[in-house]
Parts: structure tokens; sequence; C-alpha cells
């Protein structure tokens, strides 16, 4: 309750400040409609007709919740117009990234971990490929994979892939060396194999970081996918939902995807934190 | 196909891994030179390997350039990227940097004051922090015309969150212990604020600074994808992409990775000089 409060305040003045900009935003519009037919608005009739433009440069926030239901449960999910179906076409390239990325940065890190000339050679140029805009080989990528003949799921979750990568990385070797000195010394006491120690200490003591990695892996798939989406004119996906809305100026159908996109994030990052609840659990980790 | 190429790639790798190796279990392994050698000598092989890969096999340049097609089609529009980075990167991505989080600190420090708002804005900034914010590029396009201001806008609203949820954190991170000891010296706000809690901030603030260069970079590359005026980074990829220019195209990227990578390290570096006595500058 506590934290409930404060929080449902604070949503409930970004929508009083989106309707208000609202009103702002399409006036002119309404306006210039309104003395083109030669009549004058009240305040309260130029309210109504800012709410529910077809094409505002800002829709209320009721026409975008109106747009997602009638696009979603409304509508036949198999239709080409339904974002049930666009949002499976992103969702499964996102996980198919997701999957390649996540197996490759444990791996990697697997191996920066075990070897020196790995962690001093690699981990720099792991860093360096984030400073550069991963984003800017996407439509490369995609184009490339065409001219040989691949097309479809796989180019957007390369894509994918390599955006949720490095957090893996990154997070799976902090991970990998969280255990303490003496956590490693008992093991040697033990006289344990290198391989034992990694699976009984070193790859549970890493589930935390691992976890924490995977939540901002997912979320960064997902700007992946719709990004590969964007820059060769496909026509399924909510990234593709959001240009051609954006060529056509359908500024609500643009809204719409983009909360899809955002529900969706919040939904794939809300799974792996149910996972990361029950499986630190059962590891007798949860705070 | 030439296997001369292909041999020589392969040897080469075999001997970077080799001497990376030797270097790095070796007793010199903590010393200055060889921490640059290692990851430079990779760096070097993955360009050979490269190159002996695409020249063995006959790749066509369509699917992948050489790099050395890339770099003299680098030094040949020299006019052409040095515009196209003028407009995207100075324009659009550091105008963007620089408005979002500005705007963010003093929002962070706004809401310092307020207990409740705290609470209240921080579960909602990290819950917008991760969603696709760069999927605003249309609408902000839309609002703000084709120029660099519509990408400096999408630049704000994409640093803006990371920026701001940083930045309160840091605000968070002093000891009661010694906002007591300000307290004892009669210290007002906003000298408490001066002098104890945004030094205390700054290693939080710089970390949000240093997220935020790669994103100001992807934002300002991927608003140009939904238009943008004939010049710029983002439109200079996906035009020549289209026209099947990779090497320009790989030209773009290469320009993109240095001045994304110079943009950390110079905030890097003011990083060093501002927060000199954290202990993860000490080493």
């Amino acid at each position: 309750m506590n934290k409930l409060l404060p929080i449902l305040a604070v949503v409930a003045a970004i929508i009083v400040v989106w309707y208000g900009a609202a009103v702002k935003m399409n006036a002119q519009w309404a306006m210039d409609q309104a003395a083109r037919a030669e009549t004058t608005l009240t305040f309260p009739e130029l309210v109504v007709d800012t709410w529910s433009q077809d094409r505002p440069v800002l829709p209320a926030p009721h026409q975008v919740i109106a747009e997602l239901w009638g696009s979603t449960v409304a509508m036949n999910p198999t239709s080409k117009r339904s974002l049930v179906y666009h949002g499976w076409i992103t969702l499964s390239a996102t996980l198919l990234g997701f999957a390649i990325g996540t197996g490759l940065g444990i791996l990697l890190a697997v191996g920066i971990v075990h070897s020196r000339a790995m962690d001093m050679g690699v981990m720099p140029w792991a860093i360096a490929s984030q400073t550069i805009p991963i984003l800017a080989i996407a439509p490369m990528i995609i184009v490339v994979l065409n001219s040989v003949g691949i097309t479809g799921l796989i180019p957007k979750a390369i894509i994918s892939a390599y955006l949720s990568f490095f957090p893996v990385v990154v997070g799976m070797v902090k991970g990998l060396r969280s255990p303490a000195a003496f956590d490693l010394d008992l093991m040697k006491t033990y006289s344990a194999s290198r391989s034992q120690t990694f699976w009984k200490l070193r790859l549970p003591a890493s589930m935390p970081y691992l976890f924490a990695s995977l939540k901002v892996g997912i979320a960064a798939a997902l700007v992946g996918t719709i990004v590969g989406e964007l820059p060769t004119g496909a026509i399924r996906g909510l990234g593709a939902r959001m240009l051609s809305g954006s060529y056509y100026g359908q500024t609500v159908q643009i809204w719409s995807a983009l909360f899809a996109a955002a529900i969706l994030a919040a939904i794939l990052v809300g799974i792996i934190g149910v996972i990361q609840a029950r499986t630190l659990k059962r590891m007798g980790m949860s705070a | 196909m030439s296997w001369g190429w292909l041999i020589f790639a392969l040897a080469f790798w075999a001997g970077a891994w080799a001497l990376n190796g030797w270097l790095a279990n070796s007793r010199h392994a903590r010393t200055r030179a060889v921490r640059l050698a290692v990851p430079v000598v990779f760096g070097i092989t993955i360009l050979v390997v490269w190159e002996g890969i695409v020249r063995g096999l006959g790749v066509p340049l369509v699917i992948l350039p050489a790099p050395s097609d890339i770099w003299a089609r680098i030094l040949s529009s020299v006019p052409i990227l040095w515009g196209d980075f003028l407009q995207t990167f100075v324009k659009g991505a550091l105008t963007g940097y620089i408005i979002g989080c500005g705007a963010a600190i003093l929002t962070a420090i706004l809401i310092d004051r307020s207990p409740f708002l705290q609470r209240g804005l921080l579960p909602v900034g990290n819950f917008v922090a991760a969603l696709p914010i760069v999927g605003t590029a249309p609408i902000l396009v839309m609002w703000f015309g084709f120029d660099w201001q519509s990408k400096a806008a999408v630049v704000v609203v994409m640093v803006f969150f990371p920026m701001l949820v940083n930045t309160v954190e840091g605000l968070a991170s002093t000891t009661a212990m010694q906002r007591d000891l300000m307290k004892t010296y009669s210290a007002s706000y906003w000298q408490t604020l001066g002098k104890l809690r945004l030094p205390a901030a700054m290693p939080f603030v710089f970390n949000g600074l240093k997220i935020s260069t790669t994103l100001a970079l992807i934002g300002a590359i991927v608003a140009e994808f939904f238009g943008s005026p004939i010049k710029g980074m983002g439109f200079r990829i996906s035009t020549e992409v289209g026209r099947l220019g990779l090497d320009m195209v790989w030209a773009e990227i290469a320009v993109a990775a240095v001045a994304g990578s110079a943009f950390y390290g110079a905030v890097a570096l003011i990083e060093k000089g501002v927060t000199f006595w954290h202990p993860s500058q000490r080493g």
C-alpha cells in the first residue's frame, strides 16, 4: 500500500497531463476545421473534438485503448490487422534471438572466466562493440541474409540475439567470478576438479546475476526485433505496424503498436521475474 | 577460391591466438603494455581473418566487403561521411544528449525533495526505461519534422529515464552519518546538496551518462529510418543498403563505431577526473 499509492498518483498525473496535451496539440486542426465550416467552437466542443479526431497529432488515452482493444480482443487473431498476429511475429523472433543470444553469451562468459587470453583479448572488444550502434547494422544484416536466401524470422532473430548477448556476457562473467576466495579454497581442499568447481560452485553462484541480465537482455531483444522490422519495408510485426502507421499518418495505429510492444516487454520481463523468484527460492537464495 | 589467402588467414589466427595466450600467461601480464597489446592483437586478427576469408572465398562485394575495400571507400568519401557525422552525431545525438541528461538531472534534484514522488516516480521510471522507447521515433518525427530537431527529441526521450533513475539513486547514496555531520555544521539544504550529495552522486550520474552515450547514437540513427533530409548516417545506411552499396554502409558503421567509442571514452575520461576519489577509480 505504501508503494501503490505514490505509483497510482504518478500514473494519474501522467494521464491528466496527456489529456491536457491532447487538447493543446490537436486544437489547431479542430480550429481550422471549424474556421472552414465557418462556425466557432465553444471550449467543451473543442475538448470533445480534440479527444476524438481520426488522425490526431496526439491521440487521447482512451482512443489508444479502444484501438488496442479493437485490434486484439475484438478481432480474429489471424487477421492481418490484428495486433495479436503482429505481436506474435515479433515475439517469435524475439524469443529465438533471445535464446541464441543467451546461449552464446553464457558460452563466451565461461570461456572468459576460464581463459586469461580470452579475458584480456575479447572482453575489451565485447565492451567496445556496445559503444557502436549495433542497430545501425540491422538493415545490412537483413539485406545480406536476404541476398543469400535467408528471410523471415532468422535475420531479425540475429539482431535481437546481438543485442541480448552483451548484458548476458557481462552479468555471467561477474556471476561466475562471484564465489569468494574461501569458497574456491574449500573446493580445492575437497580436491574438486575444474568442471566440478564450475558445476557445483560457480554456476549456482552466478544465478542471481544471470537473471538480472536476462531481464535487461529480453527487453533489449524486443527492441532489436522491432528495429529489425523497420528498415526493410517488412509488412508483418509490431515494427512494421509503426512504420506503416508513420507512412499513412495513422497516429492511433502507431501508438497502439507502441503500447502493444510496451505491454509485451512488461510481460516478458515479468515472466523472467517469476522464474527468477521460483529458482532462487528453490536454491535457498531468496531474500 | 584461392587457398593462399585462406591458409594465410588461418595461420595468422593460430599465430595471434598463441601469441595472446603466451602474453596473457607470461609474467609481464600485469604491465600496461601487455594489457593494451592483447586486445589490439585480437582486433587486428579479426580484420586479417575477415580480409583473408573474403578474398579467399571470393565473397562478392554486395554480401561482405573486405576491410581494405571499406577503408578505400572511407578515404574516397570523406566529405559525405563528415556531413553525415555532423548531421546525425553533432546536431541530433549530441544536442539531444545534453538536453535529455540535463533535464533528467534537474528533475532528479526536484523530486529528491519529495519522498512521495520518489516512491511513485522511480518504479514508473524504471518501467519506462525498459520499454522499447525507440518506437516513439515515428511519432516524434511527425511532431518535429524531418530535420535534426526530431532526432534530438528522440534522443531526449531515450536518455531521460535511465539518467533520472541513476541520478535519484545517486542522490540517495549518502550515509545517514554524513548527512548528520552536515546538520551539525548547520549547513542549509543547498549547501548539503552542493558540497555533499551532488559530489557523492557523481559515480551514479556518470554511470547514467555512459549508458546514455550509446542510447543517444542509436536513437539518432534509428530516428532517421523514419524520414530525414538527404543526409545523416541513418539515411545513408538505409538508402545505400537499398542500392547494395555495402562498402558505403560499412564505412558509415565504421564512423559510427569510432564516434560512439570516442564519445564513451570522453565521458569516461571526464568521470575519471571528477570521481577520482571513488574506489572504482583508484583500482
